[in-house]
């Protein structure tokens, strides 16, 4: 088995002392996200976004099922990430369980869409406690160079956005489900964009703090925090697992600079999903 | 040479020469070509080389991962200490066994003692597929370091294997177009890791940046590179 190599200290004590100086060691400013590139398949619901080096491809399916009893008038929605070692190295999925990573990102993204409530599950329904859409995200990771969970929420919220389901019509007690080929085919009906952005935090008690993390900086922060906000600047979700405390006054500095950043990120996923 | 030649694993590889000496031909076939029953073919996807008159082939590739191949040299982060040695993460699929008594002037009694996580300069000594890669800090022969060693302060940073590859030869244009402009240190490994040392961090990762982008770039687009990031500065 292949064990994730830490950092060397020469990595490590570089990493530190050029950002005492406000250096990073990808030459990007402490506030600069990396790049970021989304391409839509002519698939519906097949986007790849690539975040300087690291790159996830999201994939939406959907099939129609019974609804959970308890709730006749829902449609599902499932996640499901695979973060293997073609992303990384240290990465293992052999042992077919999943990697605490792994696990990691995807309840993020459930989280940050599901809770959310993000999409309009009703709207998934077509005949209530019969039948119903069950809409289903897989994530995979490409290349892992940092940052997953940024990546992927961009990913999955481009590639629901892109999705287009068949089209139904309702007769009586009969649904019909038309052909993509028959009938255009209906976008998902999404309420609203949660986007997440990370930061890492480091130096002995978090005072030294920068925006989307690469691989090297994951590995050496002291503490990472993702804010999750949409286009209506409302806070989605927060997410601070373990680390150095951090004070309220630089959680809401976090969150102003998320804003501007989530801002541009929508504007790049209108931009990729007009193309 | 003749034009470039893309060869993919399993394409047959046409060895006869131009020259008519044809009874005396030993073929050497460097990395990435094999002989599979009686025909030479490629085993790695890359550009094909040959030396007509050493009758030599072999491919240049361009890949991640690294296979150990004795005499190359490479960086390598310590990752544990054993009884009679460290053990060394080079990037290959098996660790490296870098023994106690491998570097410039050690004995039993003066050993050099590298922390984990420790950056070495090394030269594989061992390397076949039944055993662990062994690695050494000096040449075994004069018994001076040559350069090889702890690698202290700097910064490390990965890079492919074609590009380690290239930038290993002294006429690299990247490595030289910067050296005319800021001094510095580098070491390069051939498992794609490559150290530099300046004297400042904002330097150093302007060098780092500089060698990671002149992947895809010739010779004079990486001095144009270079041009444009000292202005920069």
């Amino acid at each position: 088995m292949v064990v994730e190599i830490e950092p060397s200290n020469i990595e490590r004590e570089f990493l530190l002392e050029a950002l005492e100086k406000g250096i990073r060691v990808d030459g990007r400013g402490i506030y600069d996200y990396r790049t970021l590139k989304i391409t839509c398949s002519p698939t519906y619901g097949l986007v790849e976004v690539q975040l300087g080096q690291t790159r996830v491809l999201a994939r939406v399916t959907c099939e129609v099922t019974r609804p959970f009893p308890d709730r006749p008038t829902e449609g599902l929605v499932q996640f499901n990430a695979d973060l293997s070692n073609l992303a990384a190295p240290g990465l293992d999925s052999s042992s077919g369980k999943p990697s605490v990573q792994e696990v990691a990102v995807s309840r993020m993204i459930e989280r940050v869409i599901r809770q959310s409530r993000a999409i309009d599950t009703e709207a998934l329904c077509i005949l209530a406690g019969e039948k119903v859409w069950s809409v289903r995200l897989d994530l995979h990771f490409l290349d892992h160079s940092g940052n997953l969970i940024d990546a992927a929420s961009i990913a999955s919220i481009a590639a629901l956005r892109h999705f287009r389901r068949p089209d139904v019509t309702i007769d009586g007690e009969e649904a019909i489900i038309h052909d993509v080929n028959e009938r255009n085919p209906v976008p998902l009906s999404i309420h609203h964009t949660p986007i997440c952005v990370t930061f890492g935090f480091f130096g002995s008690n978090g005072d030294l703090m920068l925006v989307d993390p690469n691989l090297l900086e994951e590995q050496v922060q002291v503490s990472s925090f993702t804010i999750t906000l949409n286009s209506h600047r409302e806070i989605c979700a927060l997410s601070k697992a373990g680390g150095v405390p951090l004070a309220p006054s630089l959680i809401q500095r976090c969150t102003q600079i998320a804003l501007t950043k989530v801002d541009d990120i929508n504007d790049k996923i209108q931009e990729a999903l007009m193309a | 040479m003749a034009e470039t030649k893309v060869v993919l694993p399993g394409d047959i590889i046409d060895t006869s020469l131009d020259s008519d000496e044809e009874e005396s031909s030993v073929l050497r076939l460097g990395p990435g070509v094999a002989q599979i029953d009686e025909q030479v073919s490629a085993v790695a996807a890359g550009v094909l080389h040959s030396d007509n008159e050493k009758k030599q082939w072999w491919v240049v590739s361009n890949k991640r991962r690294y296979v150990p191949a004795e005499g190359e040299p490479v960086v390598g982060v310590v990752v544990a200490r054993h009884g009679e040695g460290y053990r060394v993460d080079i990037g290959s699929a098996q660790g490296a066994l870098l023994p106690l008594l491998a570097f410039e002037g050690a004995t039993k009694r003066n050993k050099p003692n590298l922390a984990v996580g420790t950056v070495v300069y090394a030269r594989v000594a061992v390397a076949n597929s039944v055993m662990d890669p062994e690695i050494e800090c000096y040449n075994s022969h004069t018994g001076k370091s040559e350069g090889y060693g702890e690698l202290a302060g700097g910064f490390m940073f990965k890079c492919s294997l074609g590009l380690a590859r290239r930038l290993i030869d002294s006429k690299a244009p990247v490595l030289n177009a910067l050296g005319s402009g800021i001094p510095f240190e580098v070491a390069v490994g051939l498992n794609g890791r490559v150290w530099i040392n300046t004297e400042a961090p904002a330097t150093t990762v302007l060098i780092a940046n500089a060698i990671k982008n002149s992947e895809f770039l010739d010779a004079k687009q990486c001095r144009q590179m270079v041009k444009e990031l000292l202005e920069k500065q």
